[in-house]
């Protein structure tokens, strides 16, 4: 069990399960979990790769670092925004906020 | 006199016209000096040649001044001047009848719109009818010969606001037309003929020397041709001097103001048929004579048959004018050449003379009525004058003298000139019997009657009890440019003024030496003709006082002593329709509208009919319906169907696309995310599957 | 032992990340997002990468995921519990997903993984920390001043209009 293959399977589950929720959830903050959800399984593989391809060098995991850090600060003006949004709409419906509608 | 002044007859009077015509307008009614000056500049050369030709008695043909109109080699014709005792008494009727003329007008046409165009216009006439005088050829006669058809058109139909005027003068050239349809015939006739001799000619010296010289080789056939030629051309002076069947327009071109009548149509346009009949006399052959001559009886007497129930002053001389040439043909047909064109200037004189008398008379009509503000009444009419005489002694006096001289009494020059031809006619019987006779019947008859019109005309006019008092009140004498040349005019009817001899009963003198009595190549005998003459000159005369006093003494006893009710007498002799058939004028005009007129006018609305109702209404306009069809469809298939379907077609399937594709554009990221994996997995698919 | 913890904690993973994706009511679904997140750090355990463990938990539940819970309570209606996903895109959606993964999976399977020596592990920290300020101090930089813009940008952004 393992073995890198069971992990990017993992990855690869949850990255679709991402995909998925960002598409079709409605509330924004959903959204905002369904990235989160993208970028976890993205850390995921680094740290796979990393693990069954050596461990003198732990590039990988720097990498996995960085992502989180990134996506730290991502998910921080995501809610801003969201804030914003819901200031203007008052609603985080995504559905509402149409007005590139044409 | 250098041949080259000559050329001044037909420059001076062309000059007048073009100056009349372009500058007169702007100088007004002092540019009539011009014409005047020139005019008298003319002739005065005329009457300085006349002159040298009595005092050299050269009977010599001077014809220089020759120039090559055409030459192409094989055809060649040329113009000149020919210049003999003809030419030269010619020159000085015509620029003396024009200039009296003028002088007359200045008076006449006055306060008249169109004044400066009316000098012009007769300039043209003089022009022309020196061209016509001086031409030495055929063809340079007749050129000038249309030219004259076209100044008297211009000046017949000078007010041409008047219907009556504007037809008359269409009339008069149409019917001329006619008679030189025959006359350029004749020419050409002629042309081949001399062509077939040997040298192609059309002067008349060359032909009379050609003739002259083969006369005795010719055949028959030769003779018939020749024959035929001259009366082709002779038909020219048949439209040109009103004879017989073409007298129709002479009557109506008294529709012209009356010095017209007196220039054109009395003394010098008509009589240019006679001069032209005497410059081709030397090669007319007997034949051709005998119808010139039964032309010229028929019109002489028929003529003066109509002249006798006229009301109308002018149409009274008008026919007494058709009269007289008939006479003048007359003479030269049986051969009386000298008496024929001494017929033509002495007639010249006096008929001009009665003209511009007539004028004064009308003229003073006119003024009276104008002043009486009557435009009812015609002033032409003689039933609305009488007793005239003692208002207008001078025209009285004058026009006495000139229808004196008309009616054949002597001591005046139309006895001279008369009695001259009725010896012709009588000689003309005595040598060929038979139906001759109808000549000199003619010629005596026709005398009768002339003189029992003319004085009928003078009775009704001068004597009696004026029909209108208010209107004889008015009458007044005409001033000095009128009564200038009635009496100069009345001066040279006598007969004094032609022979300068104080026999009144001799003709011999100035004029009969000068002009020669004739030659003829083609067969007369003058020799014989002229004998003839000289012998039964002393019948003539004789019967010819005889009938000159029955004629004035049946107008006198008819007018002046009005001894016979003269209505009546018309009652009477209609009862056989006479008097209607002089009044209509033998109904000529009738009977040329029924049998030419109106077939030739079916035929013109036959074809008008086809042309316009066929042709154009159906055929052409079908052209425009049908384009207007065509276009109509082409506009309603690239509006209806390019425009709205196809070109807004496009823009509407586009704008179906917009709305269509719109619903894509929902404005919610996540169906744009969702649209993006889509397509990846489309794209997946499609490079998967190839 | 280890091959049942192993998939327990793949089951609990994939279960609370198929709900967060899900579960119509918000907070359950924040709450499945905690779950999911614990059980990739227990992954990294796994996988011999103990600060990335560590830093996982602290960071993304500690930090983000209670951002998460702020928003989720902020932008929340009491009353009025959220409205859940949109119908009409789950077909398709769920079409893309399984399309992908089976691309993925697809991939996974077929290649032949070079797998290294798999040696013991230290403890990564003292590596990491050489990585950072040797081999990737550029990067460090870079993301330390992309942390001063985030931290700028989503002050600016949540600021009162005045």
């Amino acid at each position: 069990m393992d073995n890198l293959s069971t992990y990017l399977i993992i990855s690869a589950i949850l990255f679709s399960l991402g995909i998925y929720g960002v598409m079709t959830r409605r509330n924004a903050v959903a959204i905002l979990m369904g990235i989160e959800l993208i970028l976890n399984s993205a850390n995921l593989n680094f740290v796979a790769f990393n693990r069954f391809s050596g461990m003198e060098k732990l590039e990988g995991q720097v990498f996995s670092i960085f992502v989180i850090v990134l996506a730290a600060a991502e998910a921080a003006i995501a809610l801003a925004i969201i804030i914003n949004l819901y200031k203007n709409l008052n609603t985080v419906d995504v559905d509402e906020a149409d007005s590139l509608k044409g | 006199m250098p041949i080259s002044i000559f050329t001044l007859f037909l420059i001076l009077p062309l000059a007048s016209f073009i100056f009349q015509l372009s500058i007169g307008k702007r100088i007004g009614r002092n540019s009539h000096w011009v014409s005047l000056s020139f005019i008298f500049v003319t002739l005065c050369i005329a009457l300085g040649n006349l002159f040298s030709e009595i005092s050299h008695h050269s009977d010599g043909h001077t014809s220089n001044l020759v120039f090559n109109w055409i030459d192409l080699g094989t055809f060649k014709i040329e113009h000149g001047f020919q210049l003999d005792s003809l030419s030269a008494i010619m020159l000085v009727v015509v620029s003396l009848v024009s200039f009296l003329v003028h002088l007359y007008s200045t008076e006449y046409m006055k306060g008249d719109p169109r004044y400066t165009r009316y000098f012009g216009f007769l300039g043209l006439f003089t022009f022309s009818m020196n061209g016509i005088v001086l031409a030495d050829n055929l063809i340079m006669m007749y050129v000038f010969w249309e030219l004259v058809g076209l100044s008297s058109y211009l000046l017949i139909g000078f007010w041409f606001e008047k219907d009556s005027a504007a037809n008359a003068s269409k009339k008069a050239f149409l019917t001329n037309r006619v008679g030189d349809i025959g006359m350029f015939l004749g020419i050409m006739t002629i042309y081949f003929f001399t062509a077939s001799l040997g040298s192609a000619t059309l002067s008349f010296d060359g032909i009379t020397a050609l003739f002259q010289s083969s006369f005795s080789s010719f055949t028959p056939a030769d003779i018939t041709i020749v024959t035929i030629a001259g009366v082709l051309i002779f038909c020219g002076a048949i439209g040109k001097s009103a004879q017989f069947p073409l007298n129709i327009w002479l009557p109506d071109a008294m529709e012209g103001p009356t010095p017209v009548s007196a220039l054109i149509h009395a003394a010098t346009m008509v009589a240019a048929g006679v001069y032209m009949t005497v410059r081709i006399f030397p090669f007319l052959t007997p034949q051709a004579l005998e119808v010139v001559a039964v032309v010229g009886a028929v019109t002489a007497f028929g003529a003066a048959i109509i002249a006798i129930t006229q009301k109308d002053i002018k149409k009274v001389l008008a026919y007494s004018t058709v009269s007289q040439l008939g006479y003048m043909v007359m003479a030269l047909g049986v051969g009386a050449y000298q008496a024929g064109f001494f017929h033509l200037t002495t007639h010249a004189m006096f008929k001009a003379c009665l003209f511009l008398c007539s004028g004064s008379v009308i003229h003073a009509m006119h003024h009276a009525l104008h002043h009486l503000n009557d435009h009812k009444t015609d002033p032409q009419d003689m039933s609305n004058m009488g007793g005239m005489r003692n208002k207008m002694p001078i025209t009285y006096a004058s026009m006495l003298i000139a229808t004196l001289a008309i009616a054949g009494v002597p001591l005046f020059s139309g006895f001279l000139s008369k009695d001259m031809i009725l010896a012709g006619t009588l000689a003309y019987y005595h040598a060929h019997h038979g139906w001759t006779i109808i000549l000199p019947i003619a010629g005596f008859g026709a005398a009768v009657i002339t003189a029992f019109y003319m004085f009928r005309l003078i009775y009704l006019t001068f004597h009696g009890e004026p029909a209108r008092k208010d209107v004889y009140d008015q009458i007044h004498e005409s001033p000095l440019p009128m009564a200038f040349p009635l009496m100069l005019l009345a001066g040279l009817s006598l007969a004094f003024s032609f022979t300068f001899n104080l026999n009144p009963m001799d003709s011999h003198g100035w004029f009969t030496h000068l002009i020669s009595e004739g030659i003829n190549v083609v067969g007369l005998n003058m020799s014989q003709v002229i004998d003839g003459i000289h012998h039964a000159h002393h019948d003539a005369m004789i019967i010819s006082l005889t009938v000159a006093g029955i004629g004035i003494g049946l107008a006198t006893i008819f007018y002046l002593y009005k001894l016979v009710n003269v209505e009546k007498l018309a009652g009477i002799l209609n009862f056989f329709g006479l008097y209607n058939l002089s009044y209509n004028k033998f109904y000529i005009d009738e009977i040329y509208d029924a049998i030419l007129y109106r077939p030739f006018m079916w035929f013109c609305n036959l074809f008008s009919w086809i042309d316009w109702d066929l042709y154009d209404q159906k055929f052409i306009d079908f052209w425009g319906w049908f384009t207007l069809k065509i276009s109509d469809g082409a506009g309603y298939s690239d509006y209806n169907w390019l425009d709205q379907k196809l070109v807004d077609g496009f823009g509407k399937i586009t704008n179906k696309f917009g709305q269509g594709l719109k619903v894509t554009q929902s404005g919610i990221i996540q169906n744009y995310l969702l649209g993006g994996v889509i397509g990846f997995v489309t794209i997946f698919i499609i490079f998967k599957a190839f | 032992m280890g091959d049942l913890a192993f998939s327990g904690l793949a089951i609990m993973t994939i279960v609370s990340a198929f709900w967060v994706v899900v579960s119509t009511n918000l907070v359950r679904s924040a709450v499945a997002l905690l779950f999911t997140l614990f059980g990739l750090a227990g992954f990294y355990i796994f996988l011999f990468a103990d600060f990335i463990a560590a830093a996982q938990v602290i960071i993304y539940v500690g930090g983000i995921l209670v951002l998460i819970i702020f928003g989720v309570m902020v932008t929340n209606k009491i009353d009025d519990p959220e409205v859940g996903s949109s119908s009409r895109n789950q077909l398709f959606a769920s079409f893309g997903a399984v399309f992908i993964l089976s691309i993925l999976l697809t991939v996974i399977m077929r290649t032949e993984w070079k797998i290294g020596n798999i040696t013991q592990a230290d403890e990564t920290i003292r590596k990491i920390g050489s990585h950072l300020m040797n081999d990737f101090v550029l990067p460090f930089e870079l993301v330390s001043v992309l942390l001063l813009a985030a931290l700028i940008g989503a002050a600016y952004l949540s600021r009162k209009d005045s």
